[in-house]
């Protein structure tokens, strides 16, 4: 279909344009898209749906509604507007989530990108560095620096980030080190780029698939380790909002109330599904090859 | 007597590793705010008792120095003691470990029992509606937040029907809820990888000898195909050892099991640097061995893989 409409044959489309192709034949990406985008408009636009104040605000009489027209998504113990609390514990969720790639990913693809490029001895004392990182279980490493760091939203970005920038550190270098003595790498150097305008310009645009999917996939399991930490108690701490926050202050009553613990639980499976399923789909279309 | 050296050589070289993160934590550890003294001894302590007590702990040495002391401890086994229960780490840490590899053990074991079989079966029957609706299930589990599932499922067969016991330890009733809670993610990647693995290897050109020689599809499947798609299976049973220890943080905590998770969890809360330090140094080292295990049963599955290299 998309072959037929224009009349260039297939390879004279641009590797990017044929990894759109692909990713959007796939079904599942396209609903992880499309429930992804459904979910973030919501909650960028959740002051104009509901005002911060119905998230702390207690209300005695309204205590343990189940869900209604007055309350979406029902009401807690104290009374508090569990939709309310849900749309903006959802904007902590997500930003932190994305924090915590962005941080991880800068970070990574420095360290990474030194390491593949200058090769050498930068190489072996920056990947024995990471090597050290990936040695420790990275919920442990995590736990340790909010130990040293406290509770609070930017602290546990911060202890999730350092927990995943070997990871991202490995991905870069790899991809680095594929590309570094490809023919158009070599031009660009012979005609006297800068290394880092060659890392820019010339090796990131073409080895971003791999990157792109490792920071989709573990975008997924950070929305899960941030709501892990809100119900250990070590992460986002009650009354702000978030997603695991909100199952851990209504632990005692889910089993009078199950509303209370099934909804923000579907919730945080949704984003985790939705941006599975788009790292499932661009990992097929940055390479076919693993596609069974 | 190669393996032996090789096994030797790995040993060795973790010990630079677990120098190097002993050290990293240790850095960590000391930007802990607070006056440790001052919380151990309460509100109404003087400052000679609060001074006399960092002197006693070594609180006023430098940091290198007290790395240096600590380190020197490590060589000993001895891990400090906790800085509000006053116990020995080692001890401590020893007393809650069965509790914590049981149930991880007994996780891996659930989810390598049904999620093998499951992504083989998905596998032979490749876009049928099985391998959909298994395809579906590994999706849903690797989306589900253990904490969540877990709590859900207490709730439900704890509280509701009352089959197992809320929580708590006693019974082997006691470990089945915590193992498949715990083993949910292991059995997702299970699925997806003994799938990939058995599709890589029906497509090699042996498998095809095989059929066109008029062996039974069983005896391809299990005589040729399962051999060589073993290999990626039991590399990935390793590495998700290190998440599942990790994820028997949550676990333990949801089912009040008294291992290594509920330690650590109270550990960082009280802010209990050396429970959380030892708790974590432990940690490495036994996943690091678990590695080193796994490297040496693919090698023996696999005469491809030479230890000298």
């Amino acid at each position: 279909m998309f072959v037929k409409k224009s009349k260039k044959s297939l390879s004279e489309y641009s590797t990017g344009e044929l990894v759109m192709f692909r990713f959007r034949k796939n079904k599942l990406a396209m609903f992880g898209v499309i429930l992804l985008s459904i979910i973030v408009i919501t909650i960028l636009l959740a002051p104009l749906i509901s005002s911060y104040d119905a998230v702390v605000e207690m209300n005695m009489a309204d205590r343990f509604q189940s869900p209604s027209a007055k309350y979406l998504f029902g009401t807690d113990e104290f009374g508090r507007d569990l939709f309310a609390r849900i749309l903006y514990g959802g904007r902590i969720s997500m930003f932190a989530s994305l924090a915590v790639i962005g941080i991880a990913f800068v970070i990574g693809a420095i360290m990474g990108g030194a390491a593949g490029y200058l090769g050498g001895r930068v190489d072996t004392i920056l990947m024995r560095a990471v090597d050290v990182l990936m040695a420790v279980p990275s919920v442990l490493l995590a736990m340790a620096i909010i130990t040293a760091l406290g509770n609070g939203v930017w602290k546990l970005i911060i202890a999730l980030a350092v927990s995943q920038v070997a990871r991202f550190a490995r991905t870069v270098r790899a991809s680095v080190l594929t590309l570094r003595n490809v023919e158009y790498v070599e031009a660009a150097r012979c005609f006297g780029a800068s290394s880092l305008k060659i890392i820019l310009k010339h090796i990131l645009p073409n080895g971003i698939g791999p990157i792109i999917v490792s920071a989709t996939i573990t975008l997924g399991q950070t929305i899960l380790s941030i709501s892990s930490m809100g119900y250990l108690g070590l992460g986002v701490a009650s009354p702000t909002p978030e997603w695991g926050t909100i199952i851990s202050e209504n632990k005692m009553n889910i089993g009078t109330y199950p509303y209370l613990g099934l909804i923000p639980g579907i919730c945080i499976c949704l984003a985790v599904m939705a941006v599975n399923f788009i790292g499932d789909g661009l990992r097929d279309a940055f390479d076919p090859k693993t596609k069974n | 007597m190669s393996w032996l050296k090789y096994t030797l050589k790995r040993l060795l070289m973790l010990i630079p590793v677990i120098i190097c993160v002993t050290f990293i934590l240790y850095v960590i550890l000391s930007f802990a705010p607070g006056n440790v003294a001052w919380q151990i001894l309460g509100e109404d302590a003087t400052e000679e008792q609060i001074a006399q007590l960092e002197a006693e702990m070594g609180l006023d040495q430098p940091l290198l120095v007290r790395y240096g002391k600590y380190m020197l401890g490590v060589c000993h086994l001895d891990f400090g003691t906790s800085w509000f229960g006053g116990e020995d780490i080692a001890k401590l840490f020893l007393g809650r470990l069965p509790f914590t590899l049981l149930v991880a053990v007994l996780s891996i074991l659930f989810a390598v029992a049904i999620g093998c079989p499951l992504g083989i079966g998905s596998a032979i029957r490749q876009y049928s509606l099985m391998d959909y609706g298994v395809s579906f299930v590994a999706m849903l589990l690797t989306s589900m937040p253990a904490f969540w599932l877990g709590t859900m499922c207490q709730i439900f067969f704890c509280l509701t029907l009352k089959w197992l016991p809320v929580s708590g330890v006693g019974t082997w009733k006691h470990y089945v809820l915590p193992s498949i809670i715990l083993g949910a993610n292991t059995l997702a990647s299970m699925i997806r990888m003994s799938r990939t693995s058995l599709l890589d290897v029906i497509r090699q050109d042996y498998i095809r000898t095989a059929r066109a020689k008029g062996a039974s599809e069983w005896k391809v499947i299990m005589h040729h195909a399962m051999r060589n798609s073993l290999i990626p299976i039991v590399t990935q049973i390793g590495i998700t050892f290190a998440g599942v220890i990790a994820g028997a943080v949550v676990t333990e905590n949801i089912f009040a099991i008294p291992g290594v998770g509920v330690l650590l969890i109270n550990a960082v809360k009280a802010r209990d640097v050396p429970i959380v330090m030892g708790t974590v140094i432990f940690v490495t080292i036994i996943v690091g061995i678990i590695n080193l295990v796994v490297d040496i049963v693919c090698a023996l599955i696999d005469p491809r893989i030479d230890f000298a290299s």
